[in-house]
């Protein structure tokens, strides 16, 4: 995605045909007068559009999240607080019920934190190995293996989910953690195995041969000569699985007991179970907290991100 | 790689296989197994427990003369196909939008993107409080001084959809754009110069000579939308919970709530074979496709 | 965090050294009581079953109706990974988890206690008992016939209160020109099912209600009076229409509020009332069968067991299921639930009228079976789907009507 393959045509400036000194009525020599042309504006006007229609959902979280309730029941949802209060943040992390418990998001993030670091290592873990054998060590089969796991991405989760139950309670891990660890490593292996099977397919052979030549095995090679130039995949990876495991309902809320409730699970507690009234704000904030961790990491990788979805998908 | 044959075959080449196991193991016996498990229990009447007592299509004559089911199909239908529609445009034109060697690319793709990275439990949240009669939209038209405005998508059933897609598409968009702008940047560069040289206008061009050179693009697009939409679950459950009525029932809370709920897993498991099937008539042409065509090449 | 690490220890030391003698352990309770009064019960039974017992209380409370909580608690029954007690209504929810060999086995318990003398209606404890053993211990008495109104909203209209349906219909225009919602129903399936029962037994009285779902009678299930109460279920709907909303509590509230007049809801209702602050007579005012047939259905809630493999479970179960027959539990947790006892044996010192009024449906022996005890879950949910569907479209009486029959008439 370099520059250089900007197509060349939409990089030249179109040029408008009206005097160029009546776009400018107005202050003169602020803006780059080549860029007013009436398709520049109409090119910015469509993209503030858009911008505005993802941008105002979150706008919205941010300033319910900061008013008090009767300001909620007077106003705009739209327009910032009169007076800003970071009680419903304080009151969705520490305090907001389901039923008996009262101590808010937190356990719920905590909960997701001791599902994801495992689910994301394990997963990661797996697939780099499996891309790697798919690549570099075939064996008779491997690619009808590889196939499967491929349509296996796309078959509808509801036709699994009763089987798995079966399986977890047969291996004993039903209910706890590690069940639906185990869940995520299997239903992110698709995805993550392709992944670095187009990485690790996309390195010179030579690597690889000279590494056997020298008398590396399978785990040596991996380990030593691989693993080591593949960070940006495995931080792709670990965005993709963070992001991925992080934002789970379906598995959370059938393979885990409400102890163990990932945050989403939690969230959609918290915001229908209603004691009284319907607290807007602390919904919000307990949105906004919820969505946070995925949020903060999209922002700080920015185009790993992107490019772990497009690489991901692009290539499949 | 074929290698010449020792006598053990099945040791040869062994630790790789050792690695491969788990990969193995989900193929075959999540994969394969748990799918196949569920198919031929949907010929059961498993009610709370799973046995195997066969009571040949009667799950499947039932499913289709329920009328939540209908509506859950019709309504996958409708989204399905306006999601399909509206996400590709929406993405191709955003990816366009983007391709003019704009200022600020990153930041705009960055904020149409972001919602691809939060959970349809949120997103559902966010686009309720939104459509809120009495706070959202509607109150603020109102407030205006169009007391006459009504627009309360969640609670009226002609009309949810449009909630669902709204939210849907708010959350989805970005990832089609991204991909359609990866294809864009994958054009190659003479295509552009032979069009200019023949004097064709920029969005002829684009409408003319790239869209058809996209296909490969759009095809990925359409299977992983569709895999989204027939998979959608999370965001109604969070958004409307089938209501009002059943309006916004989709197959995968069928599925769900039989399975759970109802106590009865039979109908359940016919629903999420049907899903499956689904699944497979958009994939097997598409993987046919790709296969075809990597042939040719 | 001291409990959680402690029953782990204990869980760990059950399997390996058989335990002798008593061992307290922490119970996992899960239920779906998650309203404000709900949880104040909750809180009561917790509290009087730490003080009692050496045992603890962990609370599973899982958000959302119901039918968002009973697939949890049933998936995790059958995935090995049983909680330590759970709530279901009175009837066939769990009767397959218990042939099923599931759940735990109360026949000592329950006559070491004196049950059968002690439970009214006895039928209660029918309900939990399977080929003669008892599996279930029953909670409380719950009835769904109920119309509540709020007594302001009919002032602030300038019509008198309604005491029946008929006199809620008339009523409406007035309470619509003054802007306040006639019939606040919430829109999902349980509810709109609710109120469409409740008009089966109050419309149509006890025996009318039996044949329909009991013996599923052709003739009743073809008869006018089912038809006309689908049209007045129709009328329902008219009322409702503007309501917009979903949660129960919610529409309690606009009861509460003065914004709505009427709601049909069951008694649980009580718990916001008493919440908020309100008074029966003087806030809000009561009507059995929406005012026409004074019969109750005796469902409710019971407590299952789900077979456990830790000693100090199970009899932290026993204690569980001993306590929540203790009079002090049952005047407890019902009062604040507003919910009625399921001993017969008990004098509630102080209750209001609406509680009164139920009690003395109750020992005039107007019962009905509740739905859960004629129904599967399977056929109630069809019956579910087809009332959110007809709340939320424009379907016609006569189709309801049809369908209904139609669902009833599968039913196994």
């Amino acid at each position: 995605m370099s520059d250089a393959a900007y197509p060349a045509a939409a990089a030249a400036p179109p040029r408008s045909a009206a005097p160029r000194g009546r776009l400018l009525d107005g202050p003169a020599g602020l803006a780059p007068t080549r860029r007013l042309s009436g398709k520049r504006i109409m090119i910015y006007g469509g993209l503030l559009i858009f911008s505005a229609y993802y941008l105002l959902p979150l706008w919205v979280m941010v300033m319910t999240s900061l008013k008090g309730m009767p300001e909620i029941r007077m106003g705009n949802i739209f327009a910032p607080p009169v007076e800003i209060t970071f009680e419903p943040w304080v009151k969705a992390w520490s305090s907001a019920c389901t039923g008996l418990n009262c101590d808010g998001l937190s356990r719920g993030f905590w909960n997701s934190v001791a599902i994801v670091i495992p689910a994301t290592i394990l997963s990661i873990a797996v697939a780099a190995v499996n891309g790697y054998a798919l690549v570099n060590w075939r064996f008779k089969g491997s690619e009808v293996f590889f196939t499967i796991l491929i349509f296996g991405a796309f078959i509808p989760y509801q036709v699994m989910i009763y089987p798995i139950v079966i399986i977890l309670r047969e291996i004993g891990l039903m209910g706890s953690v590690w069940g639906l660890v185990l869940v995520h490593v299997v239903f992110g292996m698709p995805i993550i195995t392709l992944l670095f099977r187009n990485y690790f397919s996309s390195l010179p052979p030579e690597l690889f041969k000279a590494a056997r030549v020298d008398g590396a095995g399978f785990w040596g090679i991996f380990l030593r000569v691989l693993v080591p130039m593949s960070l940006p995949i495995f931080t792709v990876a670990v965005i993709l699985q963070v992001t991925g495991i992080w934002n789970d309902f379906l598995f959370g809320v059938i393979y885990t007991r409400p102890e163990s409730y990932p945050m989403t699970v939690q969230l959609n507690n918290i915001v229908n179970s209603v004691q009284g009234v319907r607290e807007y704000n602390v919904n919000m904030a307990a949105t906004l907290l919820t969505g946070l961790v995925p949020l903060t990491i999209y922002f700080l990788s920015g185009k790993l991100f992107v490019r772990g979805i497009a690489a991901g998908a692009v290539k499949g | 790689m074929a290698r010449s044959g020792p006598p053990i075959r099945l040791l040869q080449n062994w630790p790789a296989k050792l690695a491969a196991t788990p990969m193995i193991l989900t193929a075959l016996v999540v994969f394969i197994g748990c799918s196949l498990w569920t198919v031929v229990h949907s010929f059961t009447n498993s009610r709370l427990l799973p046995r195997l007592d066969f009571v040949g299509l009667a799950q499947y004559e039932r499913l289709w003369s329920t009328p939540r089911w209908q509506v859950s199909i019709e309504n996958l239908a409708i989204y399905g196909i306006l999601a399909l529609v509206l996400t590709l445009a929406i993405g191709f034109l955003l990816a366009v939008l983007l391709d003019q060697k704009i200022r600020f690319e990153d930041g705009f793709r960055t904020i149409i993107l972001f919602p691809y990275a939060l959970s349809f439990i949120v997103t559902g949240v966010v686009w309720q409080w939104i459509l809120n009669p009495d706070f959202g939209l509607q109150h603020i038209v109102r407030s205006m001084g169009f007391s006459g405005f009504t627009f309360d998508p969640l609670n009226d059933s002609g009309l949810v959809i449009l909630a669902l897609l709204a939210a849907g598409i708010w959350q989805g968009a970005g990832l089609t754009t991204v991909i359609m702008l990866a294809g864009l940047r994958g054009i190659d560069e003479d295509v552009w110069k032979a069009s200019r040289v023949d004097g064709i206008p920029a969005l002829k061009t684009y409408l003319f000579i790239i869209l058809p050179m996209m296909k490969p693009v759009f095809a990925t697009c359409v299977v992983l939308i569709s895999a989204g939409i027939i998979k959608l679950y999370d965001l109604v459950v969070a958004l409307t919970r089938g209501g009002p009525g059943i309006a916004s029932e989709v197959p995968a809370k069928y599925v769900y709530d039989y399975m759970f709920g109802n106590q009865n897993l039979g109908q359940g498991f016919a629903a999420s074979t049907m899903m499956l099937a689904a699944v497979l008539a958009i994939i097997i042409p598409f993987a046919l496709f790709r296969m075809g065509r990597k042939r040719h090449v | 965090m001291q409990k959680i690490s402690m029953r782990r220890l204990l869980a760990g030391a059950a399997v390996t050294i058989l335990p002798a003698g008593a061992m307290a352990a922490d119970l996992e309770v899960t239920h779906w009581w998650t309203s404000g009064g709900e949880a104040a019960a909750v809180q009561e039974l917790a509290r009087i079953f730490e003080e009692q017992t050496e045992h603890g209380w962990v609370d599973g409370a899982i958000a959302g109706s119901g039918s968002t909580a009973r697939p949890i608690m049933v998936s995790r029954i059958i995935g090995g990974d049983p909680m330590g007690a759970t709530q279901f209504n009175h009837g066939l929810q769990a009767q397959e988890l218990v042939e099923a060999g599931l759940m735990q086995d109360l026949t000592e318990v329950a006559e070491a206690n004196g049950w059968r003398d002690t439970i009214n209606p006895v039928s209660l404890l029918d309900a939990c008992t399977f080929e003669g053993r008892v599996y279930c211990a029953p909670l409380n008495i719950h009835s769904p016939q109920w119309m509540w109104t709020s007594l302001s909203a009919f002032e602030k209209a300038g019509v008198e209160p309604a005491t029946n349906w008929e006199e809620l219909k008339a009523a409406a225009p007035a309470l619509r020109e003054a802007g306040i919602l006639p019939l606040a129903q919430g829109m999902q399936g349980w509810q709109t099912a609710l109120l469409l029962y409740a008009m089966i037994s109050g419309i149509g009285g006890a025996d009318f209600y039996n044949q329909v779902f009991a013996e599923r009678n052709e003739d009743a299930l073809n008869s006018d009076t089912l038809k006309n109460i689908f049209a007045e279920y129709a009328i329902a709907r008219d009322l409702a229409s503007g309501g917009n909303l979903s949660d129960w509590n919610m529409a309690t509230n606009r009861i509460i509020e003065g914004t709505a007049a009427a709601q049909v809801m069951g008694d649980w209702a009580q718990g916001e009332f008493a919440l908020a602050g309100k008074s029966a007579g003087t806030d809000y005012g009561c009507h059995i069968g929406l005012g026409g047939e004074p019969v109750i259905a005796t469902g409710g809630d019971a407590i299952y067991f789900p077979v456990n493999d830790d000693e100090a479970v199970t009899e932290a179960q026993r204690a569980l299921a001993q306590v929540i027959l203790s009079e002090e539990a049952q005047v407890a947790f019902n009062a604040a639930k507003g919910s009625l006892p399921v001993r017969g044996d008990i004098d509630l010192a102080e209750v209001n009228e609406c509680t009164k009024a139920g009690l003395e449906t109750l020992k005039a022996g107007n019962t009905i079976p509740t739905i859960d005890l004629v129904m599967s879950s399977d056929s109630r949910g069809q019956i579910e789907d087809l009332t959110a569907e007809f709340f939320g479209s424009d379907l016609s009486a006569e189709d309801a009507h049809a369908r209904f029959v139609e669902i009833v008439q599968s039913a196994m």
